[in-house]
């Protein structure tokens, strides 16, 4: 394998404290050594990362692949390649496949299909009730062995408290997180955006902040009950991020994530009723984006994933309430993040490389988050000032359906990394022949 | 073709309280048109339009269909019960399908919110909501305004309250819009659970007590009660319902002044409405049927670019094709 010299970047690395600028050298798929200025030798490939940042690889904890079962969305190599294009070197990938991703031959098909791939590394999460069923456990301790690192029956929250607190004992064993989709199905029931004036005005049936906030709190008194490890996905309201420090204050074991459309866009989005603002849990109020944005810069929400969700544009192009929730977010969410809260200020590089690269890393125990030496390669090289404007049409990811289409955001991959390989150079985006085709056809 | 009101007709919101008064001043002359022997003019003529019901209507529907054949206009009737899922086309291929058959203008009724603008951001013609959903229902507005605009006469600050299941009725959100723009003052009065949780950021006066809207109002609008709304648990049943909420003869005598009612139709006699209120002497219950005709044609009218000044003048014209032909 070729070493790789990265060349003159800005290092930096908040788990090691490290924000200088220097020459950081892989060999054979580690970090041989960082910092000044480093002689690669005459068999390096020099990458010139001047006035570029130079970060453990960003980390996704929350994404739908679609394979199995709806290969005519997303693939699990698109999917991977649309997260090494957007700046991440490792994805998880959530188990409401079909069927859905709750044995070890399942998580094993999943694992296979991501080393297959060869862009991002793909990480399994297995359910937590056999089917999503919410009934039965399923064998947490077996998709461990075959490869899983969390379990979660997103896309369905876990209705019965028995079962998220059997779920929190048995997952202890594994040191696995269990994460939860916090939604009170009774209260949500039909709804399709925030409730609210929006909602009112529109007719569309809303899902208020409550039915978020009922399961996270429910979470969080279940991991205080059980000493189990919770992670809350996508957290949307104001009143989550209050419940969540109040549990961190009390040293109960819960982290939480935020999506990039969460942090950036209102419930304003969905005047017009573009299917594109639709989303679960639904795009909140300005004071649940300002209320969110404040817990990622001061830790109480740990870490950003993107939930990305591509869907058919058939799928999306239809009356609002028909339309099936969720957005692609892969490929823009670095961006979004620069724009919307490095930008005005509000947190600083290094809170960005913190909550989407070493703490994803540190809460599911995985490779990477980390510029250390001897640390996997796993590194993500992104320019702070790159502008560009976002075509959906040109994303790597197999879906289209991004609200960000078109807008113009700060903040762009230049290259990544995995395990010593470039998966990801800008300019260079690598297409498969499928894909090429279908942009053809 | 694009006319002092824009493409299309979606809901009274995004109009301004000057467009919703151009639709009833124009209104006015064409409600003379229904009283003729031969109710025919024709300001429409070579115009085609297709009314397309994926959601039952009776009434609705038939208003429109003949405030188009009073214009002259080249009509087509769609009905599709459920909703473009169920039915197996989806909305945007029925779309692009009118599109490809050169119509002037769709009428569309539809049980998902926003499908008047889903359809009218797809395709040239303009396009009528005719209900949406639970969003809005803006001709029903109208012909609600038009209809309390010739008793009550200006609305500002006249007090009309809307009585019953705000949370699903479009026929609600149109007219808060309307009242709203025409400076008339407005309140809901329903059970909490039939009210959006919204509903103070709307501006609007809420009475929890139909008393106190009795009391308060010079109008009162009723809603029709829909009989899902028990199944699904919203109130307990239809005949606690008429003992709370219902409009009686005896809470009418408690009211202070005259009290004009009207009810979108259709009613539930003897739930939302007893019967000897809604064929009483407060009722204008069959003059908004009437009315709806009228400002059906306005719309129509307006929306194929028709001058206002001259929707007389479009009347007369009937006149002469008469005249010629006797």
């Amino acid at each position: 394998m070729k070493s790789i010299l990265l060349s003159g970047g800005t290092l930096l690395d908040p788990s090691s404290r490290l924000d200088e600028r220097g020459d950081l050298l892989i060999r054979d798929g580690k970090i041989e050594s960082v910092g000044g200025r480093i002689d690669g030798g005459d068999e390096a490939e020099v990458i010139d990362c001047l006035g570029l940042i130079v970060s453990p690889g960003f980390i996704d904890v929350h994404c739908h692949l679609r394979e199995p079962g709806r290969e005519d969305v997303e693939t699990i190599a698109t999917g991977a390649r649309a997260a090494a294009a957007g700046g991440f070197t490792a994805v998880c990938a959530m188990p409401n496949t079909d069927p859905v991703t709750d044995n070890q031959a399942a998580v094993g098909f999943v694992l296979r299909q991501g080393q297959r791939a060869a862009a991002a590394r793909v990480y399994p999460i297995g359910a937590i009730s056999v089917g999503q069923q919410g009934k039965v456990l399923a064998e947490f301790g077996e998709m461990v062995g075959a490869g899983a690192v969390a379990v979660s029956d997103d896309g369905k929250p876990v209705a019965s408290a028995q079962l998220m607190r059997t779920a929190l004992e048995y997952a202890r064993t594994f040191r696995i997180p269990v994460i939860d989709h916090c939604e009170e199905p009774t209260l949500s029931a039909g709804g399709t955006m925030n409730e609210g004036i929006v909602s009112a005005q529109l007719g569309l049936k809303g899902i208020p902040a409550e039915a978020e906030e009922i399961m996270v709190i429910r979470d969080i008194l279940l991991a205080r009950l059980t000493g189990g490890h919770v992670h809350l996905a996508h957290m949307s309201t104001r009143g989550s991020v209050e419940l969540i420090r109040w549990g961190k204050e009390r040293g109960i074991n819960v982290t939480a994530e935020v999506c990039p459309h969460h942090l950036s866009l209102t419930e304003e989005r969905v005047r017009g009723y573009d299917t594109n603002a639709k989303m679960n849990p639904p795009l909140r109020t300005a004071k649940d984006v300002e209320a969110l944005r404040d817990a990622v810069k001061d830790g109480t929400i740990d870490l950003i994933a993107t939930d990305h969700a591509p869907h058919h544009y058939d799928e999306k192009e239809r009356e609002f309430a028909d339309s099936p929730n969720g957005i692609v977010g892969l490929e823009t969410a670095l961006g979004v993040i620069v724009t919307n809260l490095v930008e005005p200020g509000m947190v600083a590089y290094s809170d960005l490389v913190d909550r989407m690269s070493c703490t994803p890393a540190r809460l599911f125990n995985l490779p990477g988050g980390s510029l250390k030496r001897g640390a996997a390669a796993d590194i993500t090289v992104f320019d702070p000032k790159a502008r560009w404007r976002v075509d959906a049409s040109q994303f790597l990811s197999k879906g289209r359906n991004s609200p960000y289409d078109g807008m113009s955001l700060v903040g762009r991959a230049a290259c990544t990394i995995v395990a010593g390989s470039v998966v990801y150079r800008s300019g260079l985006p690598a297409r498969d022949r499928e894909q090429t085709n279908r942009l053809r056809g | 073709m694009t006319g002092t009101l824009g493409k299309d007709l979606l809901g009274l919101e995004s109009l301004t309280g000057d467009q919703i008064r151009l639709i009833l001043d124009t209104a006015e002359p064409f409600k003379e048109i229904s009283e003729r022997a031969i109710k025919k003019v024709p300001a429409l003529r070579g115009s085609t339009i297709v009314n397309l019901f994926f959601e039952n209507s009776t009434r609705t529907r038939i208003s429109f269909e003949f405030a188009e054949k009073r214009l002259s206009a080249d009509t087509v009737n769609v009905s599709s019960t459920g909703s473009s899922v169920s039915k197996g086309e989806t909305l945007v291929d029925t779309a692009r399908n009118l599109e490809a058959m050169r119509i002037d203008m769709v009428v569309i009724r539809h049980s998902a919110s926003g499908a008047a603008h889903f359809l009218a951001e797809r395709i040239q013609s303009n396009v009528i909501n005719a209900g949406d959903g639970t969003h809005e229902h803006p001709t029903q507005g109208l012909l609600d305004l038009l209809t309390l605009r010739d008793n009550l006469g200006d609305l500002r600050g006249r007090r009309v309250c809307i009585c019953g299941d705000i949370l699903h009725s479009r026929v609600a959100r149109s007219n808060i819009w309307g009242l709203t723009k025409l400076g008339a003052e407005v309140a809901v009065c329903g059970p909490r659970s039939l009210l959006p949780n919204a509903i103070d950021e709307f501006g609007v006066r809420i009475f929890d007590r139909v008393e106190e809207a009795i009391e308060w109002a010079e109008a009162l609008n009723v809603l029709r009660l829909q009989f899902e709304r028990m199944t699904a648990g919203y109130i307990p049943s239809a005949r606690e319902y008429n003992r709370v909420f219902g409009i009686s003869r005896e809470r009418l005598e408690r009211a202070p002044g005259d009290i004009l009612i009207l009810h979108p139709g259709p009613m539930n006699r003897g739930v939302e409405i007893d019967s000897d209120v809604a064929d009483g002497p407060h009722s204008v219950i069959l003059d908004q049927v009437t009315n709806g005709v009228a400002v059906r044609m306005a719309v129509l009218y307006l929306l194929a670019g028709g001058k206002p000044e001259l929707a007389e003048a479009a009347k007369g014209g009937a006149g002469r094709g008469r005249e010629e032909r006797e």
